[in-house]
């Protein structure tokens, strides 16, 4: 019982303490290429898998992936490169061919033109 | 409610400080008019800000000078990207399909089937929405299960008609019945307190087989039914219902809801009905069903800010509730308490309020807080030939909760407190029962998702009780999905309540039985508190058949009492309560199929075994009016809905009830079993368009009847009288009508 309110008690002053810190609940929006249902549990499984990423939520129709992540763990491109991995195109990092190949059938979204800069 | 949801997710997104809002209205184009499109996305490209169309195809967003692009998607349709200068006009828009995209698989279209059993849940959740409602005969929550395999509904007494209902083979009492997870019926109301909520105000119900969530308490032990009560923000402003059945039951409700500004809104619901013919078919100068009155009245105030984050309801209800019940020609004012004409009547008077408020930090949506008070007085007077009874508790809930999430969303976390008080003052015949319950407890759930194939819920709780004691309560469930499209679940828990044992088992009154508590020392009545463990799994396997989706479910739960209130009606003429000597469990097996082969069609069935048994005095038994093997079907036909709303709906229930145990009386002889017998209900209604229905429909079209159902009801007066031995439906045939306007 004592634990349980310690922890209570404890927990609400760091989670109010930290909205004032905007950077440590940072919010971000991009787009990540994708289809479906399957393409939306990768998506958001690789976001939370980085360590920092607290809520990723991908929008089947506007392909956009909403963030709140904590900007001191990690900087968003390290999300980026993470989706990639999966095989999602990011804004800033573009899937490889290889991991594109393989994923199912429903979620081969069409790809853009290879931007070489 | 989508409305609403949507609301609550878009309002996360407001994260630029605007003062403005921009609004407009997107369209499509059918057949070269153009159509409002609901649940397109609007927003400012970049940024979170964003909303969704709603029904109107009307959105609003804040409006920034910083972002010119306003981003308008929808799937199937073509992405328009516009460049907004000045925030000058509303806005019209209309969005061209893309042929493109292949559209085949969009579930856009798909309706939402009336019953759905979760698939990302851990716990066993079964959602009933308002359409499964509609099926039900009528009128009220307990009538309310007749169309949903998990819950059996049986027969309480040949007096009152008041339906009882059992899930995993046991009694109410042992399930936690709560409105809008404040709990509900309990204590007192727990005999009749399902009658008190009028179905038309029923928005939706969830029932969660086995044990459930720690957060609402540690009194469920074989389940949990929550019933979520129709919002005013989000309701029809305007609805009517009336019923009348050939019974002679007429039922009306009214409801009315109203926004006051764009955040408070506001309901109005009203119920009445009556029976006020006597009824006596099968002429054994008993009433077949109670002379009744009940007026039930619920004000909601609900307040809804979504940019800020706070959502808060406000209710406050009142009902009274008369029945009659006894031979027929019985009047109250000359042949109350006298021995000329046995006699009961049943008063209740309840009072409700209610205050929730939650809040949902912006910045954060994971994150929020609830808070949920409640008060409650129910008062009831009753007498019954010559015994009386009467019962007044009034009762206090408290609930804190905060949920948040550890790290990421895959780990979620609910924490709290509730407080709880009742206070019982209760009479029977000359003895007075009176006592204070109160309770503080706190809770703590902590929740796992991989997003993928496993997610688990551990919950512990740690309550202090007056009578209770105090103890612990740890509940564990988990899913698994081995494949896709088999979900595997298993839950173990512990769950203790205080035992009422008059008013659960107020049947007891429509006898002659002597009562007899075999005290052991116990706070409650001299009793213990009941305790048990319960475990289940159950595995589902979603599967396609000659182009249709359907589903099969098995699942297997076990109750194991460690400490029980044993009711005992085995020995003739005596009730005995006591403590349990020995062991007591109730075991359930659930095999269930739902099948779609088409749209309009829909298939359901189920078959259920149970195996109840307790130490009674007199041996290890089967309980009594328990029928152990139970099968259940149901058939579904609706047409499509054309353009304004115009539909046909049938649908036709089969329940059959294996054989009963029946307790030794001068009726039945000893060890004798009541037979096999099946129901039928069927309905058919008429959606003349979106604002107008009518229905009708029959119960029990087979005309069923239980022959005998009072013992001695030609000497009610004298020892074996006894009403509660009801195995099976004490009125035949029973046709009914009714009609539904919105506006």
């Amino acid at each position: 019982m004592k634990k349980l309110i310690l922890l209570f008690t404890l927990v609400l002053p760091v989670a109010l303490g930290a909205q004032e810190k905007k950077n440590k609940n940072a919010k971000a929006n991009f787009e990540v290429s994708g289809n479906c249902e399957m393409c939306k549990m990768r998506i958001e499984k690789a976001a939370l898998a980085v360590k920092g990423v607290k809520m990723a939520t991908w929008n089947i129709p506007s392909n956009v992936i909403s963030l709140i992540y904590d900007q001191n763990k990690v900087p968003l491109k390290t999300v980026q490169t993470e989706i990639a991995k999966v095989g999602h195109d990011t804004p800033l990092v573009k899937a490889e061919n290889m991991v594109y190949d393989k994923l199912p059938m429903c979620c081969l979204y069409e790809r853009m033109p290879e931007q070489k800069n | 409610m989508k409305k609403y949801i949507i609301l609550l997710l878009s309002i996360y997104s407001f994260s630029v400080n605007a003062q403005e809002t921009f609004s407009g209205t997107i369209f499509s184009k059918e057949s070269n008019k153009n159509k409002p499109l609901e649940g397109a996305n609007v927003f400012w490209l970049g940024t979170q800000v964003g909303s969704i169309t709603d029904q109107n195809g009307n959105f609003s967003l804040p409006f920034t000078t910083e972002i010119k692009q306003l981003v308008i998607s929808f799937l199937g349709f073509k992405t328009d990207t516009l460049t907004i200068e000045k925030n000058s006009a509303l806005l019209e828009h209309i969005l061209y399909e893309d042929a493109s995209e292949n559209l085949d698989e969009v579930t856009l279209t798909q309706r939402r089937k009336a019953i759905q059993k979760s698939y990302l849940a851990a716990q066993n959740i079964i959602n009933v929405n308002s359409a499964e409602l509609l099926k039900a005969a009528c009128c009220n929550l307990s009538e309310s299960f007749e169309t949903n395999p998990s819950i059996d509904v049986s027969f309480s007494d040949a007096l009152t008609g008041t339906k009882q209902i059992k899930m995993l083979g046991l009694t109410s009492p042992y399930l936690l019945i709560t409105e809008e997870n404040i709990p509900m019926v309990r204590g007192a109301s727990q005999a009749y307190g399902l009658t008190f909520t009028p179905g038309t105000w029923i928005e939706s119900i969830q029932i969660t087989k086995g044990m459930g969530t720690v957060v609402n308490g540690y009194e469920s032990i074989a389940g949990q039914i929550n019933t979520e009560i129709k919002k005013p923000f989000s309701d029809v402003p305007l609805f009517f219902n009336f019923f009348t059945s050939a019974n002679g039951r007429q039922e009306v409700n009214a409801h009315g809801n109203f926004k006051v500004n764009n955040k408070w809104s506001s309901g109005l619901f009203l119920h009445a009905n009556q029976r006020t013919k006597e009824k006596d078919q099968n002429r054994d100068s008993f009433l077949d069903v109670p002379l009744a009155k009940q007026v039930n009245i619920l004000n909601r105030w609900q307040y809804t800010d979504a940019e800020k984050g706070w959502v808060s309801f406000v209710s406050v209800r009142w009902m009274e509730d008369n029945k009659q019940i006894g031979e027929v020609g019985f009047n109250p004012e000359l042949d109350r308490e006298n021995n000329s004409l046995w006699g009961s009547e049943i008063q209740t008077n309840r009072f409700d309020s209610s205050l929730k408020v939650g809040y949902v930090f912006p910045e954060i949506p994971f994150q929020s807080f609830g808070f949920q008070s409640a008060y409650s007085n129910h008062k009831q007077k009753a007498y019954f030939g010559y015994r009386r009874y009467e019962i007044d508790q009034e009762s206090f809930y408290a609930n804190l909760l905060f949920n948040s999430i550890i790290g990421n969303t895959k780990n979620k976390f609910k924490a709290g407190l509730n407080f709880s008080f009742d206070q019982y003052l209760e009479k029977v015949d000359t003895f007075f029962f009176d006592r204070n319950d109160q309770s503080l407890g706190g809770f703590f759930e902590y929740s796992y998702d991989n997003l993928e194939n496993f997610s688990l819920i551990g919950g512990i709780r740690l309550d202090i009780h007056n009578r209770l004691g105090t103890f612990i309560t740890p509940r564990f469930h988990l899913r698994y999905l081995p494949k896709e499209k088999i979900i595997i679940r298993a839950s173990v828990g512990s769950g203790r309540k205080a035992a009422n044992i008059f008013a659960e088992n107020q049947t007891l009154f429509g006898t002659n039985r002597l009562i007899s508590i075999q005290q052991n020392g116990g706070l409650i009545y001299g009793l213990n508190p009941e305790t048990a463990w319960n475990y289940g799994v159950s595995v589902r396997k979603i599967f396609s058949l000659w182009g249709g989706e359907g589903d099969i479910t098995a699942d297997y739960y076990i109750t194991d009492f460690t400490d029980q209130v044993v009711v005992d009606w085995e020995e003739q003429g005596k009730i005995s309560f006591y403590n349990l000597e020995g062991r007591s469990r109730a075991n359930s097996f659930q095999l269930a199929v739902d099948y779609s082969p088409v749209k309009a069609l829909s298939f359901r069935f189920a078959y259920k075994n149970y195996d109840v048994k307790t130490a009674y005095k007199s041996g290890f038994l089967q309980r009594p009016l328990q029928a152990q093997n139970r099968f259940f079907g149901n058939m579904g036909w609706e047409t499509e809905r054309k353009s304004n709303g115009a539909q046909w709906r049938w649908d036709l229930t089969y329940h059959a009830l294996g054989k009963q145990r029946l307790v030794s009386s001068i009726r039945d002889g000893n060890g004798s079993y009541a037979s096999a017998y099946g129901l039928w209900n069927s309905q058919l209604t008429r959606a003349f368009n979106t604002k107008l229905e009518v229905y009708a429909g029959v119960e029990n079209l087979g005309d069923y009847t239980q022959k005998n159902p009072i013992i001695a009801a030609d000497d009610p007066f004298g020892i074996n009288f006894d009403s509660a031995q009801v195995y099976a439906p004490i009125f035949g045939r029973m046709l009914y009508s009714g009609l539904r306007w919105n506006l």
